[in-house]
């Protein structure tokens, strides 16, 4: 009864096309915003930052990135650990070699040289396809990772072979090292996921979104009615790959201070990243939340109910943990098979006519 | 020189205006290894005609329309378009320069919805690069509303404005079929190239589609080459119809003059040995 679109009557194409068209998810929206803008930064400690918010936070960038390729380009990449792994040590790198240079900037700056490496390793995707093109990028992951632990200029020659972000500042705040605040690196991760959320569902919307669709649908086609599959193609893996080095670069600087390539972006944050966009829902923004929001927030959740509320032991809780998480990524994709979006949509649509479907 | 001129040409018996020659395609010869799809074919397209290709099975038809949309490279041959030799080029380019198309088995993507799909066929008139969608600035969004409002005015020509939010896949065939025509429509297109529009639909939206096409026609003046394979919707539509049998040209004219022609009767009706 409250969602609904009757009597929500729209007078324009911009109005018509809004990102969301009924009035009572665009209230929701505004809520959720107010409340992560306003009423979060009071509430957070340092345990609820860096055991779900912040990585949440994070990950969502990565997954809104993958999302773009995967879901709307249709372009399979199993990369985006070594991806992030680019970000990460971008950000290094410009740390230390101009200090001065704002933090925000140099995650940016990561960004967009994480952007040309993937159009690097994006352009066997104008050749092959599918499980092959995944094949491939998995490639670029071991090739990457293996150049980040076996070139020494990348970590600055440092003995252990790990990088360490320095602190740095935001409006005299410190947003990274030691001395950051749980706050302040909610805030950081916030702003950034609100703003990389809005340029992909800008992407997303417009001209160059459908044309990422319509390579995914049918290539053939698309090329037959006007579409630049290089130009798609490429775009796709740079605009994604933008994404990833950005959620790379503040996985390093802000949450883990400290990294190793291996360790921190191997193969199983390539996978992790996959699966929070298969489970969440291809081509869907909001898929891209849930799918991080599963995959983050559910195993800790599922801890805090083992071990807090029924007084299991740890070790017992980690096991079934990743057990009960299995479960549930079987059910979830045996029961809806395109993720945790097309299940809303579906709620959506029915709770759009409740309670009279007639 | 040919007469590309719009303004050449002659007026039809129902007073529609033809024009000058808009493409031209000279000795065509397209092989795929040993096999010759398409054997030396010459015709011209005309400004403003609905020129229809028929043929039986595998005559080559289809063939022809990927060579005029350029998704095949004739290895004889040249294609004259408004006047020009076309230099070979990729399908996208060929779009480009304003020739639409519809396909035989469908090609609509699937997921998206119809407005979308026909917005994508628009995508030439929308120049924003991607850090002006990126923003949703300036040019980006001015351009997606005007595009919108062009779509719209395709949308309710087709008579599809139920199903504008309707995911493809959704559809039933005979919609599908129109919504993929608006898509080729959205292009604006100067050349309007329809493989077999009408196939598997019943005879009511048979008679819509026939009446869109003749519409689309009128009103836009569109250009158009059509392959089908109900005789009764070619003779009544077209004004020159081209007729090929295992890759040759074995008739071209009006339709009268088709029907009258013996070779074509003879690869159609077959001819008692009597």
């Amino acid at each position: 009864m409250l969602y609904r679109e009757a009597g929500d009557f729209k007078t324009s194409y911009v109005a018509d096309s809004q990102t969301f068209p009924i009035r009572f998810d665009r209230y929701g929206y505004y809520f959720i915003l107010g409340f992560a803008f306003l009423v979060m930064p009071l509430i957070i400690n340092d345990y609820w930052a860096n055991s779900i918010v912040v990585p949440f936070l994070i990950y969502a960038i990565a997954a809104l990135g993958l999302n773009i390729l995967i879901g709307y380009c249709g372009q399979l990449s199993l990369g985006t650990g070594g991806f992030m792994a680019v970000g990460a040590y971008a950000s290094y790198k410009l740390m230390t070699a101009f200090p001065d240079f704002n933090i925000v900037f140099v995650i940016i700056t990561a960004g967009l040289i994480t952007a040309a490496v993937g159009v690097l390793f994006g352009l066997p995707s104008l050749r092959i396809k599918g499980f092959y093109l995944a094949v491939a990028t998995l490639a670029a992951q071991f090739f990457l990772i293996w150049l980040f632990t076996r070139t020494a200029w990348f970590y600055n020659y440092s003995p252990t072979g790990m990088i360490s972000a320095p602190t740095r500042e935001v409006f005299g705040v410190p947003v990274t090292g030691p001395r950051a605040s749980a706050v302040s690196m909610y805030m950081i991760c916030l702003c950034f996921l609100v703003v990389t959320a809005w340029l992909a569902r800008n992407l997303t919307r417009g001209t160059i979104g459908r044309q990422w669709m319509a390579i995914r649908d049918m290539d053939i086609a698309a090329e037959i009615i006007g579409v630049n599959p290089l130009m798609a193609k490429l775009t796709a893996f740079a605009a994604s790959s933008f994404l990833v080095g950005i959620s790379g670069a503040l996985l390093f600087t802000v949450y883990l201070g400290a990294a190793e390539a291996g360790e921190a972006f191997g193969i199983d944050k390539s996978f992790l990243v996959l699966f929070m966009v298969i489970i969440g829902g291809l081509g869907s923004i909001f898929g891209a939340f849930a799918g991080a929001f599963f995959l983050i927030v559910g195993p800790v959740l599922l801890k805090l109910l083992l071990v807090n509320g029924l007084g299991w032991p740890t070790d017992l809780a980690a096991h079934l943990e990743i057990m009960i998480i299995g479960a549930l990524i079987l059910v979830f994709l045996i029961l809806e098979p395109h993720g945790i979006a097309a299940l809303w949509r579906t709620i959506k649509e029915k709770l759009r006519l409740w309670p009279f479907p007639y | 020189m040919l007469d590309t001129n719009t303004e050449d040409g002659y007026t039809t018996a129902d007073g529609r205006k033809i024009g000058g020659v808009a493409m031209e395609l000279r000795n065509i010869t397209l092989r795929f290894g040993g096999v010759v799809a398409i054997k030396d074919i010459s015709f011209d397209i005309r400004w403003g005609e609905i020129r229809a290709i028929i043929g039986p099975n595998g005559a080559g038809k289809s063939s022809m329309l990927n060579v005029i949309s350029g998704f095949y490279h004739p290895q004889e041959g040249e294609v004259i378009y408004k006047g020009y030799r076309r230099p070979r080029m990729r399908p996208y380019q060929v779009a480009r320069q304003g020739i639409a198309r519809t396909f035989q088995n469908i090609a609509l993507f699937e997921g998206m919805s119809v407005l979308d799909n026909i917005m994508t066929g628009r995508l030439h008139h929308m120049k924003a690069n991607i850090f002006q969608q990126a923003l949703w600035w300036g040019k980006a969004q001015r351009e997606e509303q005007e595009n919108r409002e062009q779509v719209e005015k395709i949308i309710d020509f087709l008579e599809i404005q139920h199903i504008r939010k309707t995911p493809v896949a959704r559809l039933p065939y005979g919609l599908k079929k129109r919504v993929e025509l608006a898509r080729a429509l959205a292009a604006e297109p100067s050349i309007l190239l329809l493989d077999e529009p009408m196939a598997g639909m019943n005879v009511e939206e048979k008679e819509d589609m026939c009446r869109f096409i003749l519409d689309v026609n009128d009103e836009f003046n569109t250009t158009t080459v059509l392959i089908e394979h109900d005789m009764g919707v070619v003779m009544d539509l077209s004004d020159r119809v081209v007729v090929m049998d295992y890759g040759k040209k074995i008739g071209d004219g009006t339709p009268d003059e088709v029907r009258g022609n013996e070779e074509v009767i003879k690869a159609y009706l077959g001819v008692s040995h009597d």
